[in-house]
């Protein structure tokens, strides 16, 4: 009888079908758009895009830099500034030590300078492998000295946002780092400053509704998840399943909400671009 | 009372809802619709009025108080066109130098197909940036749910207030609970650890002052909080604009908890 529930209950709807794992060599990896298997150090030579179908992959904060970046100029700022278990919340203490010793990082953006193509610009990289890429208070304060530091210092601002929003485990405080990034955007951007965002997969929540969407020009790298509402949540309160192409970069592009999509191979060089513009005719 | 009663107890259905704050508060009220954009949105109100002898602008989140006010006002749920809305009114408050009084009662922005289609999230964002540099002083009072980045969109604030009551969270409680143990039960643990209430955010520097609730006597309770920012913005008015927006930004900047260790 425990199944009666059953008896009173819909037929699957269409968000209980689909996905399956499959078995894979260990040095391959299946593209989760074409299903095409790839060796890893294929997909590495190919800046971690699918050379099939272009899908591109999520990336590490520090891989991203090396990407960007010309070599050895990236000089890191503001890592001191360390997360802490303010609210005792459980089992945070732990999630920031594992999300540390997976990734290396001590929280969930790089911030510091660096030169592109020698273009000199103030740099900050989400990295979604940290706790989804969740801003906490460290997070928001990186952010906040690293936009000080460059309105100080006369220097345009890149940012890679990569985040599932505001984390909770800090509660409030979290939320509160919104309209601190956001004053800190304010004032490099009355100093005259310019900042670039690139949403990467995923930029959702609190971030989508502060500093993502804050910069003069919003560049985002194709198909990558972008909105403010969860899809699930959207997708569980109407029993429907949105369009694939739903909150996606596209989407975004196509509703006005960002400036161009970029694919990861031409990031380098449009970014370079847009600095020299912006650095007048002495940089042409 | 515990985290999950204050809850409760901000989210009752006969708890007084924004528009009756605004009958008690303000006097000779016009209230203004649409953000000159796409349409008007009944979640958020919004208008002119005085308070006491200040003419003001006030931004409010109605829920309704009935289901079909209710439903009318989207459960208090507002669209990007509310948060644009708010704005335009924000804005036109700093032109003719009008205070602004932001009443905060949302469980959250509205998550459905058509708030992203019309960027529920760009709204959001450009309030808190415009908020930030608004010349003008701003008060929000939290007088029941301040849910998320749908309640800070109009609480970039000189000062908070907190009815005693009133909570406000980074996320709903049942959605903690369903993301950290997988069970909507847990909500009264998750509503204890993400520190909710109005005594917490005045610990956390998010709220400067808790305004206490007797809805028996509504109009006592409404003339205690009208005297309360009459006299902060009358502290407020006083500073000249750049310092008023300096202590804004310092306010803000100084919230949040982290450790810094030594430069290597």
């Amino acid at each position: 009888m425990n199944n009666i529930l059953g008896l009173f209950r819909k037929s699957g709807n269409q968000l209980e079908t689909g996905g399956s794992a499959g078995l894979q060599p260990a040095d391959t990896r299946q593209c989760p758009s074409c299903k095409c298997y790839e060796t890893k150090a294929a997909i590495r030579k190919n800046k971690s895009v699918c050379p099939h179908c272009g899908y591109h992959y999520r990336i590490g904060a520090r891989h991203r830099i090396r990407m960007i970046a010309d070599p050895n100029s990236f000089c890191e700022l503001f890592d001191n500034v360390r997360p802490q278990d303010s609210l005792r919340f459980p089992n945070y203490a732990q999630k920031l030590q594992n999300a540390a010793e997976a990734t290396g990082e001590t929280e969930a953006v790089v911030c510091g300078t660096a030169s592109i193509d020698g273009q000199p610009c103030a740099l900050f990289v989400m990295d979604a492998r940290f706790i989804m890429g969740s801003m906490g208070s460290a997070v928001g304060e990186r952010i906040a000295r690293l936009f000080e530091y460059a309105a100080a210092q006369q220097l345009p601002v890149i940012g890679f946002t990569a985040s599932g929003g505001a984390r909770m485990q800090e509660g409030i405080l979290s939320l509160m780092q919104m309209a601190k990034v956001s004053g800190a955007v304010g004032r490099h951007s009355e100093a005259g400053g310019l900042y670039v965002t690139v949403l990467t997969d995923p930029t959702t929540g609190g971030v989508t509704a502060s500093f993502a969407m804050q910069g003069d020009i919003i560049l985002a790298e194709p198909k990558a998840l972008v909105g403010f509402a969860g899809k699930r949540v959207i997708e569980q309160t109407t029993k429907r399943r949105l369009p694939a192409d739903f909150q996606s970069a596209e989407f975004m592009l196509q509703h006005g909400f960002i400036d161009a999509i970029v694919p990861r191979a031409r990031l380098r060089e449009t970014l370079a671009g847009l600095l020299r513009l912006h650095a007048g005719k002495e940089a042409r | 009372m515990a985290a999950y009663q204050k809850l409760k107890a901000a989210r009752a259905n006969d708890r007084p809802t924004a528009s009756a704050y605004i009958r008690q508060l303000f006097e000779n009220t016009l209230e203004l619709h649409g953000d000159r954009k796409f349409g008007d949105d009944p979640a958020m109100l919004g208008g002119v009025g005085w308070l006491g002898d200040l003419p003001v602008t006030y931004i409010a989140i109605e829920k309704g108080d009935s289901t079909q006010e209710r439903i009318r006002r989207n459960f208090g749920c507002p669209k990007p066109e509310g948060y644009r809305k708010a704005l335009r009114l924000m804005q036109q408050a700093e032109k003719f130098h009008r205070p602004v009084v932001c009443l905060v009662d949302t469980s959250g922005a509205y998550c459905g197909e058509d708030a992203e289609q019309r960027g529920q999230g760009q709204a959001i964002a450009d309030n808190l940036l415009q908020m930030m540099r608004l010349q003008t002083p701003v008060i929000s009072v939290v007088i029941g749910e301040g849910g998320s980045g749908g309640a800070l969109g109009i609480a970039v604030a000189d000062r908070v207030y907190m009815l005693e009551n009133a909570v406000y969270s980074v996320i709903s409680p049942e959605g903690c609970a369903s993301i950290i143990w997988k069970d909507a039960g847990m909500v009264a643990q998750a509503a204890e650890h993400l520190r909710i209430t109005a005594a917490d955010m005045v610990e956390l520097g998010v709220a400067e002052r808790v305004i206490p609730e007797n809805f028996e006597q509504f109009d006592q309770m409404c003339e205690q909080l009208k005297n309360q920012l009459l006299s902060d913005f009358a502290a407020l008015s006083a500073l000249p604009a750049e310092q008023m927006l300096q202590q804004r930004y310092a306010r803000f900047r100084s919230i949040g908890q982290y450790q810094e260790t030594e430069n290597a």
